[in-house]
């Protein structure tokens, strides 16, 4: 799962250079621990101070609020599908390539369903597969890839290999004959198998990152007090990645809704189950595109926007964990207050 | 401007502007460099020492700021200036040291690469002129020219610092800044370089600021020295001076914190607290939490630099009236 | 936070303890000192190499060779020289962070490659824990600073209930100078100052109770205004908790300021190792009298040799036998570059590892 932005640091609270101040502001060379908002990589992540804290960087940044209400947007759909498209999705009542009406919100498809059901009805499965790859695949690369620094030696040797091997191997090609095995992927099958697949890039991201923490002084002071390793890498090493983490499940949700569209449409998913993929499937053999254009345009811009709010989101955690990513504004001549 | 005056400093004052609020760095300081002097300005870390150096030499990023005041180099106000107009003078007129050879050094250059691009940069296009400057930088402070053609890993720590020295050389300037150079160096090392500078400014007569926290470093090498505190400058007088009777009760804690290999071990107490936060500056003298002879006066009202003896003190105890009405 | 803190510290201790005067006759210059005490701490011929350059290549790095050095109980050592003298090395050794290559440790007299399972090593890491550098790493920056203490009790102190693990946090804290130390142990690592970041630091060794603390340069990164007060903190650990604190460093100063005992290291060697007031005043060592000569000291005037020696240690990979420092010396003899010299012990509880020194003689080599 190829991604083209580079891993995300750790910062380092209260920059090196200024010693000696507690709230230590800003040092010339850039670093910034600005209080309010959550140091990348630190902080504690968990408890109540920290989720206001992250919804004020979240409505404080427009690319994280975009991102937040279009996700916000498509869970409810998920979650809540009856309550806002009142027709089954599947029934083939209808007339057949019926145009926009009141009745009819989005039309009917050339097999006589209600589109705007099966676009509403279609969201779940995306959502599904999403998170289930999004978190599946971040915790198996979490426990591979930290591992394999932290353990190094022979350890590191195996698992690099298995990640290595797997990230040679070109994804789509291998996602095409895997699910061209298993003669139909329902979402769960899809969720596995994009998963088992895709994890290698994220491990060997969070490989090199506890390499560069490896040495960190906290990590030997661990070391020195008696801790176990399992200890040191559940405890010490994980939570000061959890930027990262973030970015990696962000990423590999992206992916997971392109990739099970992709493989929906070409026709290996299961062509009964109702997702946006799949319904691109069943436009594209009821050539759709001369015929009812909206059966293909409507899933596609669904996918788009669910890919945009998950890629919004992944670049707004990037610029709150490192203002120096920020856009520049336009400074405001403030007016100095001076100590009289 | 007088001749033989090389830098004038005018009430500058450096700001962080941030969504959050502004943080005044660097409060209103001001003072002339003459041609050929060695200035060391000294101070804790948050002193605001390293910011104004940056903004004397131009450097300063966002969301930093100079908000106010002027740095007149060579008769022309820096301030304001755009990047081209500076690049002109850059390296030519005034070069910078940076702290880490590390950081400043490109790590995939040779040296003699690096060399090459500085003075391209500056109009010299001759490979024989560059190859001779070069090497002459190089000898001048006391490393082989064939070390030209070695990376910055392949250098020790001292001869590291001491080609960002050459660097800084090669066009003779007139005023070099150097921010904390020696701080990544063992105490010989140190030495040995601060003795070369030296010997360098002697030879070429640029004059010098020299940022750093160590204070025994710069008293046997700097003709003045300004010690700075929470922004502002607390004391500036002779170098000599300051060592043998420091006035502002910052700069006697200063001195006494660093203890003495030679004379009787005594127990010392340093300064007890911290800076202050700059963002939230207490009325009055900046120093008032943590000086061991404050008066009601200095949590109250802010005192200015007063003088006494040719050297500048920013203390009610030296000036302003004393302790004043109660 | 407005209100400016006037932090109270603890009165400063008297860093400076009499001690017995040695005595005024120099010992003959013969066979390397026995030492029948066996101390809290001992090493006999300690040594640790590392293998650099590639697969290919079979050179090794000769970070610490041959030492042997002794830390009693109550005392702080301090163990200085620049940076590639191996000092960092020996306090890794000594904390079980490598394992040595050669020679032996002895703790209360029994060997560290006798400690087999967790529950002697867990128990080894009690006695001997160490505090790191850097205020900005050594912290882990996700937790509160009581995460670090309270876990070191919980692992050491397994007898301790919560509420006595809280407690006995409370007690470390303020016994380094944190005060309020319920309050403080409530902050993040990013709202303390590099100063107290190492304060916490050496309260979590003491949570430990341990016997020997090895402090690898704790207060190099901190203001010097503020290693004062550092420093003032170890020597009272070592007067009221009975502590002993091997203080690795490359300010001699300081080292004067706060040891017992001093021991200098060139080049993975011991060069000179006795009572700090006696080496400092009355150094045999060459390396030594140009340490002392470089110390920048404002109260005494500019000392500069015509040559002055540039400071270059050199990186000891497959050395040849000799003195490591007979390039910088200009002391050395032929015996200098073919005799790897003994730590021979020229005055009472005073060696130096030096062809040329001599108990009596003032043989200056640097000004």
């Amino acid at each position: 799962m190829a991604t083209l932005r580079t891993p995300r640091e750790t910062g380092e609270p209260g920059g090196g250079a200024e010693v000696g101040q507690p709230e230590a502001v800003v040092s010339p060379t850039g670093a910034i621990a600005v209080a309010g908002l959550p140091l990348a990589g630190g902080g504690s992540i968990t408890g109540a101070r920290s989720l206001r804290r992250m919804g004020r960087a979240i409505t404080a940044n427009r690319k994280a609020t975009v991102g937040a209400v279009l996700l916000a947007f498509f869970i409810l759909l998920a979650l809540f599908p009856g309550v806002i498209a009142h027709d089954d999705p599947n029934a083939e009542i209808y007339h057949r390539l019926l145009g926009l009406s009141s009745k009819h919100l989005l039309g009917t498809t050339a097999l006589g369903q209600d589109m705007f059901a099966q676009v509403v009805y279609g969201a779940r499965p995306v959502l599904l597969i999403a998170f289930g790859v999004g978190l599946g695949a971040t915790i198996i690369a979490m426990l591979i890839g930290v591992t394999a620094a932290y353990v190094g030696g022979a350890t590191d040797g195996t698992l690099n290999l298995l990640t290595d091997v797997l990230l040679v191997i070109p994804l789509f090609p291998l996602l095409i004959i895997i699910g061209s095995y298993l003669h139909g992927a329902g979402t769960l099958v899809m969720i596995a198998v994009i998963t088992l697949t895709g994890w290698s890039y994220t491990a060997r991201q969070l490989r090199s990152q506890t390499l560069s923490l490896r040495n960190r002084d906290y990590l030997e002071a661990a070391k020195v007090r008696g801790e176990r390793r399992l200890y040191v890498i559940c405890v010490e090493i994980i939570p000061t990645m959890t930027s990262l983490l973030v970015a990696a499940f962000l990423t590999n949700a992206l992916y997971a809704v392109l990739f099970s569209s992709a493989l929906q449409f070409i026709g290996l998913g299961d062509p009964n189950v109702i997702s946006w993929g799949t319904m691109l499937y069943w436009a594209e053999n009821n050539e759709a595109f001369q015929v009812a254009p909206l059966w293909i345009i409507v899933p596609g811009l669904c996918i788009v926007a669910l890919g945009a709010a998950f890629a919004l989101l992944n670049y707004a955690f990037d610029e709150i964990g490192n203002p120096a990513l920020r856009p520049a504004r336009k400074m405001r001549k403030a007016r100095v207050q001076r100590a009289s | 401007m007088t001749s033989g005056t090389v830098l004038e400093v005018r009430d500058l004052s450096v700001s962080y502007l941030m969504d959050r609020g502004t943080t005044l760095a660097v409060d209103d300081v001001s003072f002339d460099l003459s041609a050929g002097e060695f200035l060391g300005i000294v101070g804790e870390s948050g002193c605001g020492k390293s910011t104004l150096l940056f903004a004397i030499a131009q450097l300063l990023v966002t969301p930093a700021e100079i908000t106010s005041g002027s740095v007149t180099f060579k008769g022309r106000n820096m301030v304001g200036l755009t990047d081209k107009e500076l690049a002109a003078v850059r390296w030519r007129d005034m070069s910078v040291v940076m702290q880490s050879a590390m950081n400043a050094l490109n790590p995939v250059k040779s040296i003699g690469a690096q060399f090459t691009d500085a003075m391209r940069a500056h109009g010299v296009a001759s490979k024989g002129e560059i190859a001779e400057r070069s090497a002459e930088v190089l000898r001048m402070v006391g490393i082989d020219p064939l070390h030209l053609k070695s990376y910055p890993h392949q250098l020790s720590g001292g001869m590291r610092q001491r080609s960002m020295i050459a660097m800084a050389m090669l066009f003779t300037p007139d005023l070099v800044i150097m921010d904390e150079p020696t701080s990544a160096l063992d105490v010989v090392a140190q030495r040995s370089l601060m003795v070369q500078i030296k010997e360098l400014q002697e030879q070429l007569g640029f004059a010098i600021i020299f940022v750093t926290h160590d204070m025994s470093l710069v008293s046997h090498f700097s003709d003045r020295l300004m010690v700075m505190y929470g922004g502002v400058v607390a004391e500036f007088g002779a170098t000599r001076q300051v060592f043998d009777t420091p006035l502002h009760p910052y700069s006697i804690g200063l001195l006494d914190a660093f203890p003495s290999i030679r004379g009787p071990r005594v127990p010392l107490t340093g300064i007890p607290g911290s800076p202050p936060d700059l963002a939230n500056i207490p009325p009055g003298c900046r120093f008032a939490p943590r000086c061991p002879k404050v008066m009601a006066r200095c949590e109250v009202e802010p005192p200015e630099l007063y003088q006494v003896d040719g050297t500048l003190v920013r203390c009610f105890l030296h000036g302003g009236g004393g302790p004043g009405d109660d | 936070m407005t209100e400016p803190q006037r932090r109270s510290m603890p009165p400063a201790p008297s860093p400076v303890r009499p001690r017995p005067a040695p005595a005024p006759a120099p010992a003959p210059a013969t066979a390397e000192p026995a030492r029948p005490a066996p101390g809290l701490l001992r090493t006999e011929g300690l040594t640790k190499h590392f293998k650099i350059g590639g697969a290919m290549s079979r050179r090794t790095l000769h970070a610490v060779d041959d030492v042997g050095l002794t830390i009693g109980e109550q005392e702080i050592v301090a163990l200085a020289g620049e940076s590639g003298s191996g000092k960092s090395t020996v306090a890794r050794l000594l904390a079980k962070l490598y394992k040595p290559t050669a020679g032996e440790i002895y703790f209360q007299g029994k060997p560290l490659s006798g400690l087999h399972g967790r529950r002697d090593v867990l128990a080894y890491r009690g006695d001997v824990p160490m505090v790191f550098q850097d205020p900005f790493a050594s912290i882990n920056p996700v937790f509160r600073v009581s995460h670090g203490v309270l876990r070191c009790l919980k692992l050491h102190r397994p007898d301790l209930s919560a509420g006595q693990r809280r407690e006995e946090a409370e007690r470390v804290f303020t016994a380094v100078g944190l005060i309020p130390a319920s309050e403080v142990l409530q902050r993040f690592p990013h709202e303390l100052s590099g100063g107290q970041r190492q304060r916490v630091g050496f309260a979590q060794a003491l949570a430990l109770r341990p016997k020997l603390i090895l402090a690898d340069e704790p207060v190099s990164m901190l203001d010097v205004s503020i290693r004062i007060g550092l420093l003032n903190v170890m020597a009272s650990l070592r007067d009221s908790q009975g502590v002993s604190i091997l203080y690795i460093t490359h300010d001699i100063a300081s080292a004067r300021y706060v040891a017992d005992r001093l021991i200098v290291m060139y080049a993975g060697h011991i060069a000179e190792a006795g009572p700090t007031e006696e080496v400092l005043s009355r150094p045999r060592h060459p390396y030594t009298q140009l340490l002392l000569s470089a110390v920048p000291d404002p109260r005494a005037p500019l000392r500069v040799g015509a040559e002055t020696d540039r400071g270059e240690p050199p990186k000891v990979v497959d050395p040849a036998p000799g003195c490591r420092f007979r390039w910088r010396c200009p002391l050395a003899i032929d015996e200098c570059h073919t005799v790897t010299p003994p730590l021979r012990e020229l005055l009472p509880e005073h060696s130096a590892a030096c062809h040329v020194a001599r108990a009596d003689a003032e043989t200056e080599a640097f000004r």
